[in-house]
């Protein structure tokens, strides 16, 4: 009898880069899965949520005045709120994969509209908070990494640990008392100056200023985003700051770091390609986890400086007791959450082969 | 009281003691805390008016510091600021001790049990906790809080909410880790029930980064409860409540700086007490970074 050369079942990872692949994949896969469960549950959460809030959502449309009981039922009727919660529940996921969130009960506008409305001002603002708090957080880490146990390592952190405690509703209040109150530097709310008519091409009034050519403009438009920014990036500030020195400091310690020093490479070479390409990594997934915490403080940041942004946009939505706006809301926040984290996760993943083989 | 029950078992209190002073940071935190505890213990003896005493004649009345009867000025209805905050100290403290109690029981129990029975319940539970940990956390309490109703109670119950992933997933891990020890199959195997294996034999091995979290979560409860307070969803005036009294003075903010100043001041200094207190912990109770 033959013995067959290669059994079946070893077939399955014939070369090193198929088994990779199949990592890659079986990652992929994984995390997605994940993702997916993880969804799925929100969107129970935010179908609950107008369910679980007191009070009957037509009735709240209607205030104080008196319908007539024909008039409700037929309301209901027209929204679905008298079917089956399973069915409901079913027409809610089918109109959202539709993008239909509902309307509004202040404004009667689409909620997906509104949201895509607020959106681009709170991007704009988030991602300016992190480019403050990365260009000033990770040179700050790196600076008391190396000088460990110094008066400058103690400074940096104990700065950091402040700007990581810092109630940011107070913080953003000081600012504008000291650049807008005081000094006149800068404006105390909104995104622009009302003299300026930008047409909004981007969404993004740094670069629509821009386009509009208007020097003016564009200065303006820095100049109403720059404490808002400085406030809602502090805590990321600090946090990437603590995670850039922990990170460094462990990565300093490692063999290859001697081996290149013992080689005598420049010390900025060291720091700067060896040890930083490995310490970064984990500064990313932070980085990344701070964005959820960044829409949190979008919150009571955009509370402060009226930018009129996704945050100031679910705030008045409780307050008006709008909760359509909250339900839609709530559900693409976590949604952009979600695939903004899965993106870091991959990115992470790919970079960082650790990650990928971890089970 | 975790804390010596950790130490009996090993006989580590010197050690800890050790290194706890010698982190520095520890210390510091500990101080800005005990003074909070002071001040909020022996508030009716030591603030110089009653928190809810509207002096007419002293309306925004600015700070006289060491020298008078408004060391921190007055409010826009003549209350003494100082005297408020130091009543605000108990209610800041309540609402961390109690928040932090919550989330540490109902946390650790279900990591305890997402840890010992695997499988689907395991799951069910860290799927959970994913979805809650995928909205930020003030976000989540604001839609807790709008199914509640503002308050300060159902604020507080928000936040405990909000906080239960951290103690969860720390639970478990550290559960996962510690039950294929041989001391858990020794015990198991001298008959341990399942219930004296989890609580008695598991649990106290797991407690180490749980007495940090806690400790972290203290200032969290405290920031996103003030943060509620803030926005109108926490205490409702007069309350003297920190962030609702923030929140209250905010219209005045460009006469009378005081009112809005010392209200987030001892908002900072708090959350920076505890979290100094943590780190110290941490560098005390993380047997990797004594190593270092």
């Amino acid at each position: 009898m033959r013995v067959h050369p290669h059994p079946p079942r070893y077939r399955a990872a014939t070369s090193p880069a198929e088994r990779e692949r199949c990592r890659v994949v079986g990652f992929l896969a994984r995390r997605l899965g994940l993702v997916l469960v993880t969804f799925f549950g929100i969107t129970v959460f935010s179908f609950a949520l107008i369910h679980l809030i007191p009070g009957d959502p037509i009735m709240l449309m209607f205030g104080e005045r008196n319908v007539d009981p024909a008039t409700l039922a037929a309301m209901r009727a027209q929204i679905g709120i008298d079917r089956p919660l399973i069915v409901q529940y079913g027409l809610f996921i089918w109109h959202a994969l539709h993008g239909n969130l509902g309307q509004s009960l202040a404004t009667h506008d689409s909620v997906l509209g509104e949201f895509l409305t607020f959106f681009p001002a709170t991007v704009e603002l988030a991602v300016s908070a992190m480019l403050i708090a990365v260009t000033i957080g990770i040179p700050a880490g790196i600076i008391a990494a190396l000088r460990r146990g110094t008066t400058t390592d103690y400074t940096v952190m104990g700065l950091a640990l402040t700007g990581y405690s810092m109630p940011i509703f107070w913080w953003a209040i000081l600012l504008i008392l000291l650049f807008s109150v005081t000094l006149g530097l800068t404006p105390v709310s909104g995104r622009i100056d009302i003299a300026y008519y930008i047409h909004p091409v981007t969404g993004f009034m740094l670069i629509d200023s821009l386009i509009s050519g208007d020097p003016g403009a564009f200065r303006s438009a820095l100049s109403h985003l720059i404490l808002p920014a400085i406030a809602l990036g502090t805590i990321p500030l600090a946090v990437i700051a603590r995670m850039t020195r922990s990170a460094m400091l462990e990565v300093l310690n490692e063999d290859y770091v001697r081996t290149a020093r013992a080689k005598g490479l420049s010390p900025l070479r060291v720091v700067g390609i060896h040890a930083l390409r490995n310490a970064l990594i984990p500064v990313i997934t932070i980085i990344g986890l701070q964005v959820g915490s960044l829409f949190g403080g979008a919150v009571l940041t955009e509370t402060i400086f009226a930018w009129p942004g996704v945050g100031n946009w679910l705030i008045q939505g409780i307050n008006r007791r709008d909760y359509p706006v909250l339900q839609g809301g709530i559900l693409l926040v976590a949604a952009v959450i979600i695939l903004v984290n899965l993106t870091v996760d991959i990115l992470v993943g790919v970079v960082n082969p650790r990650i990928r083989h971890a089970r | 009281m975790s804390e010596t029950a950790l130490a009996r078992s090993v006989g580590l209190l010197p050690e800890f003691r050790r290194h706890f002073v010698a982190s520095r940071s520890g210390v510091i935190g500990l101080g800005l805390v005990l003074l909070l505890v002071l001040a909020a213990i022996f508030a009716p003896l030591l603030a110089p008016h009653a928190p809810d005493n509207q002096i007419r004649t002293a309306i925004l009345h600015p700070p006289t510091w060491l020298a008078g009867v408004f060391p921190l000025g007055t409010d826009d209805l003549g209350r003494d600021v100082l005297s408020r905050l130091m009543y605000g100290a108990r209610l800041s403290l309540s609402i961390g001790a109690v928040v932090v109690t919550l989330s540490f029981l109902v946390g650790t129990m279900l990591g305890l049990i997402a840890g010992f029975a695997g499988g689907v319940v395991d799951a069910l539970v860290m799927r959970l906790m994913d979805m809650m940990l995928a909205l930020p956390t003030l976000l989540l309490a604001i839609a807790v809080v709008a199914i509640l109703g503002p308050g300060l109670f159902n604020a507080m119950l928000a936040v405990s909410i909000v906080q239960l992933p951290g103690f969860v997933r720390l639970t478990r891990a550290a559960v996962l880790v510690e039950r294929s020890k041989d001391y858990v199959a020794a015990s198991r195997m001298a008959g341990a029930g399942r219930a004296r294996l989890m609580f008695l034999i598991v649990l106290p091995n797991c407690l180490a980064p749980l007495i940090v979290q806690a400790s972290l979560g203290f200032s969290n409860a405290i920031l996103d409860t003030a943060a509620l307070g803030f926005l109108g969803l926490g205490a409702q005036p007069p309350t003297p409540e920190w962030g609702t009294m923030l929140a209250d003075a905010l219209q005045f903010v460009q006469s009378a700086w005081w009112v809005v100043t010392f209200p987030g001041l001892a908002i900072l200094l708090t959350v920076l007490g505890f979290n100094l207190v943590g780190d110290g912990l941490r560098d005390a109770l993380d047997p990797r970074l004594k190593l270092g």
